[in-house]
């Protein structure tokens, strides 16, 4: 047997191989491409490499074997670490290496001339590494491609470029075969699909590891008063502490990087014995958060608290329990985090659930029931993005001359791209050679232009090197660093953010009470502040939006009062008198009530679609309320539900609600919405159209930087159907308006529309009220702010004189 | 719309960007950078090829609603010396249409040092028509009453927690510096010492957005 030195070598380690890593081995034997679903921890990267350690060992080689392609950067450090170890152990010489973006260029260079067995990489990396003239002769052996993590790429354009470059990979080593290794998801034939080449004639092998036991979960309500409304969940600060305290390592997630810095002051205040608790989320600095991952390798922790930063990454066999403070606004995810706890197959994950306000009980509950009845939520893949498409297309033609025809076939070989038009293809191309644009003033300037055999070749260097320097889909918003004065540097906040800040404005930062100092050309610099009341980051980011099974899951606890015994007293308390005063929202219908307070008329909708179709819902609706005289004033929008106030009685709910608003309302609205001038720019930049702006970076003087606003203006004016217009429409489409959400609802509430007429705010609506002030109102209120600052100054300037 | 008045002589400053001077019925437009899409296209980056149409199409429109006899357009009117490789028959004829239609002054920039050759008008270096004196950029030593475009002035002013900026006029009693009016022209913020060292501390911006409203330096942010 071929692989008895692997049996061995568990056996010197007592350990035993798990059935899905002897699965594995088989699959591999068999030359099959297999996606492996298995919950964090167990060995499933192992797993994945197994039948390549067994294969070069028997057949030894000098050329690249298995190519890994993980999310995360750090992730392929640790890859290499945890597969050398045991690769040393058995004495087997398979080389190993990362090619990452820290890797050093005289390395990267040798990598092309002799790479080793095993290559571990990112997307981005190997999309560079297929865009050399010479790069197709690295590939000729190559046996294997392991796609790490792939329920996290393949969704995103990340996933786009991945599966683009899969094609191409596969017109130069048709042999290799393509594992994938994911965490537990709803969609696992979804998912064999992205890695397929060609589902129907070589499908994909599908082998799941389930856990033999379900977590335990819990949720936990302080002791103190269940708050109404909020999100960050500090008043349970206390249960919180003991929970640490009564286990070895716990791993706290929160929802934003705001509350992680909240609830780790609130630890640290209630902290009397000390514990080592640390701060993890994406805007400290790499060295911050590297110091924080050691101390967890090394158990010198007790407690981390962490947004999505720790999603993904190494595994901690410390960790015995997780705890999410906050909505856990999607059951796969909150399953992924769970899973963190307890790296062990056969021992249930233990986890406790702390909502921060009423919905978010009714959310957790929801969360438990799905949890228990296995009812896993997540994306359906993606149609491959046009910009993505246009970035890959400049790289395919940096590696050499192509056949259109024939780079089209490939494309629609790509998972992402199969069903990508000609007529698309051919505008991509159009755009890749002068932009593509209606009017053709450019014919003489070409980026890549057809030679005498019908073949695109490159015209000029230049586009080579500005490929190379804005490959990718990742665009960060432009960030400042953050720096203590005469000291070191604690991270980086968004732009908008610093710019909001006046010299002695107090933030928390880094777990710190931070005074703003001043900006210094990248830098924002701050000394320690004292007080109590600091301004908190509000970071955008990590918001997301409820997922539709959850909503499913919410609505149904609330329409059935026999599954109320569960909840908490207060909670179950306000439902019912919810029910006395109004009435409950049902599955199949949509409450709308409308009550009069101080003068203004409220209508509150409980929609449950999340907070991003409940955002558009609220710009749609407040147009058409305007229209027809309501004169609404503003909107809050949450992930339950949405409300309006006006100064007129809105009637006629019912037309209101027509689906009809998803037409010219819809168009005229995304259109002036600055959110999408923001996607237009992120569209623009992966497209080529404008080089990325590297944050901290001085711009090189051959670097195009250009405010993408201005392109956006006037492309909307003169050539509305270009190519990244369409691309952003789409993007905004599935992202911040969740316009397909918001669709499905309308479509199924048509007629059923339950208006309730109130004399008071009802139980339901108060913490959607209680939202209104922390939301901003309507683009016009900057309008009204403009106004209000000039003529508060020209009083105060009448004053002096 | 706003009123002020700049060497005792009362000027307009237009929401568009474009200044008016009543009392000669004078038009003034800075900036224009037409071709500039074109110009980046010859580097193989492919902007919207509408940057000229979109900008003359403004200009017209002003021009339509002021009805003036003349009209200094202040320099950097075209974004480099070689647009006429590129320029389309098209925006040549709609230049000229307006050259031939109003007295016509092209100031010299940076951009355009050689003027605006054979598309009428008349190519000047300084405009001095008292108590005005037009030019590209802006002089340390000038006497009162200077208009001149050149750092594409624009400001921000902090708004509760957020922020709005936009492009927009800044003046003290000497001098006044236009926004520029190119469709892609972007922007120098006022307190960059490149534009605040020219005025004194007592300057106003006249910043543009749904209407143009007047800020004293202490409300502006960097």
């Amino acid at each position: 047997m071929p692989k008895t030195f692997i049996e061995n070598w568990f056996k010197k380690k007592s350990w035993k191989l798990h059935d899905h890593q002897i699965k594995m081995i088989e699959s591999g034997a068999l030359g099959l491409s297999t996606l492996l679903i298995a919950p964090t921890g167990g060995g499933k990267t192992l797993a994945g490499f197994l039948p390549s350690i067994i294969e070069i060992n028997a057949d030894p080689t000098n050329s690249l074997h298995t190519i890994y392609i993980s999310p995360l950067k750090a992730l392929t450090v640790d890859v290499a670490r945890n597969l050398l170890e045991p690769l040393s152990e058995m004495d087997l010489k398979i080389t190993v290496e990362t090619r990452t973006g820290d890797t050093p260029q005289s390395k990267r260079q040798r990598q092309r001339k002799s790479p080793p067995n095993i290559l571990l990489t990112t997307p981005e990396s190997l999309a560079l590494l297929i865009s050399y003239p010479d790069s197709s002769t690295i590939f000729q052996e190559l046996k294997c491609i392991v796609i790490d993590e792939l329920h996290a790429l393949a969704t995103t354009k990340r996933g786009d470029l991945l599966s683009l470059a899969l094609a191409r990979l596969n017109t130069w080593a048709p042999q290799a075969r393509r594992v994938g290794l994911s965490a537990t998801i709803p969609y696992p034939a979804e998912m064999a699909e992205y890695l397929s080449c060609d589902q129907t004639i070589n499908p994909v092998k599908i082998i799941e590891a389930k856990p033999t036991k379900k977590p335990s979960v819990e949720i936990l309500i302080g002791n103190s008063r269940l708050p109404w409304s909020g999100h960050m969940g500090i008043y349970a600060a206390d249960e919180i502490y003991s929970a640490i305290l009564n286990h070895e390592t716990s791993l706290i997630f929160v929802n934003t990087r705001a509350q992680a810095e909240l609830v780790f002051q609130a630890l640290w205040k209630v902290n009397d014995k000390n514990l080592a608790i640390a701060l993890h989320h994406g805007s400290l600095s790499v060295e911050q958060r590297r110091i924080v991952e050691n101390a967890m390798v090394k158990g010198a922790l007790r407690a981390v608290v962490a947004t999505s930063s720790l999603d993904l990454g190494i595994d901690w066999a410390a960790v015995d329990l997780v705890i999410q403070i906050g909505a856990p606004k999607g059951v796969s995810r909150l399953l992924q985090r769970i899973g963190r706890s307890n790296h062990r197959l056969d021992e249930p994950s233990k986890a406790i659930l702390v909502p921060a306000n009423r919905f978010e009980v009714l959310e957790c509950q929801a969360a438990f029931k799905s949890i228990l009845d296995e009812n896993l939520d997540g994306d359906i893949l993606r149609q491959g993005g046009l910009d993505v498409l246009a970035q890959h297309i400049q790289g395919v033609a940096c590696s050499g001359p192509f056949d259109k025809h024939v780079l089209f076939n490939e494309i629609r070989n790509a998972s992402a791209y199969k069903h990508l038009s000609l007529e698309d293809f051919n505008s991509v191309i159009s755009f890749v050679c002068d932009g593509g644009y209606a009017l053709k003033t450019y014919d003489r300037y070409r980026r890549i232009k057809l030679d005498d055999n019908d073949l695109y070749r490159i015209a000029d260097s230049s586009t080579e090197r500005r490929y190379r320097m804005n490959v990718g889909t990742i665009v960060e918003s432009t960030t400042l660093k953050v720096k203590m004065r005469r000291g070191r540097f604690l991270g980086e906040v968004e732009e908008y953010f610093a710019q909001g800040l006046v010299p002695g404005d107090t933030f928390i930062f880094a777990g710190r009470l931070l005074t703003f100092e001043g900006i210094r050309e990248t830098t924002i610099e701050v000394s320690l502040g004292r007080g109590e009341t600091p301004k908190v980051p509000s970071y955008i980011g990590g918001r997301l939006p409820l997922s539709s099974n959850l909503a499913e899951g919410v609505r149904a606890l609330l329409q059935n009062p026999s599954s109320w015994r569960n909840l908490a007293a207060p909670v179950k308390e306000w439902l019912e008198r919810q029910e006395q005063l109004s009435t409950l929202p049902k599955s199949d219908e949509l409450l709308v009530e409308i009550f009069q307070r101080r003068r203004l008329f409220y209508m509150v909708a409980y929609s449950f679609e999340g907070r991003n179709a409940h955002q558009t819902l609220g710009m749609l609706l407040t147009r058409r309320m305007e229209r027809s005289g309501t004169q609404p004033l503003g909107f809050v929008a949450t992930d339950y539900a949405i409300a309006i106030w006006s100064l007129k009685q809105p009637s006629n709910i019912k037309d209101l609600f027509d689906e009809d608003m998803l037409g010219d309302d819809l168009e005229n609205w995304m259109a002036e919405s600055t959110v999408l001038k923001r996607t237009f720019r992120d569209v623009a930049v992966i497209a080529g159209l404008i080089d990325r702006r590297l944050p901290g970076h001085k711009k090189t003087g051959k670097q195009v930087t250009f405010s993408s606003d201005l392109i956006y203006d006037v492309l909307r004016k003169y050539d509305p159907n270009h190519i990244l217009l369409r691309a952003t429409r789409a993007d905004a489409a599935r992202g911040f308006t969740d316009i397909h959400r918001l669709g499905a609802l309308l479509k199924r509430i048509k007629t059923n529309i339950n208006v309730k007429y109130l004399t008071k705010v009802s139980p339901l609506a108060v913490p959607i009220l209680l939202e209104i002030g922390r939301e901003n109102v309507k683009g016009s209120a900057i309008d009204s702010l403009l106004d209000d600052a000039e003529e508060a100054l020209i009083s105060e300037g009448m004053a002096m004189q | 719309m706003f009123e002020f008045y700049l060497n005792n002589t009362r000027l307009i400053a237009d929401i568009s960007g474009a200044l008016f001077w009543p009392e000669k019925q004078t038009v003034i437009f800075s900036d224009l950078h037409l071709e500039k899409g074109s110009w980046f296209a010859k580097q193989n980056v492919f902007l919207p090829p509408y940057d000229t149409l979109d900008t003359l199409n403004r200009v017209e429109k002003v021009i339509n609603y002021f009805k003036p006899l003349r009209v200094i357009s202040l320099g950097d009117s075209f974004h480099d010396d070689t647009w006429m490789e590129r320029i389309s028959k098209e925006q040549i004829t709609k230049i000229l249409n307006l050259t031939n239609n109003y007295e016509w002054f092209w100031i010299q920039g940076n951009h355009d040092p050689s003027g605006v050759p054979s598309l009428g008008g008349i190519n000047l270096n300084d405009y001095l028509d008292p108590p005005l004196t037009f030019r590209h950029e802006a002089k340390r030593e000038t006497t009162d009453g200077e208009v001149s475009g050149h750092f594409h002035p624009k400001a921000k002013i902090k708004l509760n927690r957020k922020s709005f900026s936009d492009r927009c006029f800044i003046s003290d009693q000497t001098r006044v510096i236009l926004p520029a009016f190119g469709s892609f022209t972007g922007g120098l913020n006022v307190m960059d010492k490149a534009i605040s060292s020219f005025f004194r501390d007592d300057f106003k911006v006249f910043l543009l957005g749904s209407k143009v409203r007047q800020f004293p330096k202490t409300a502006l942010i960097s």
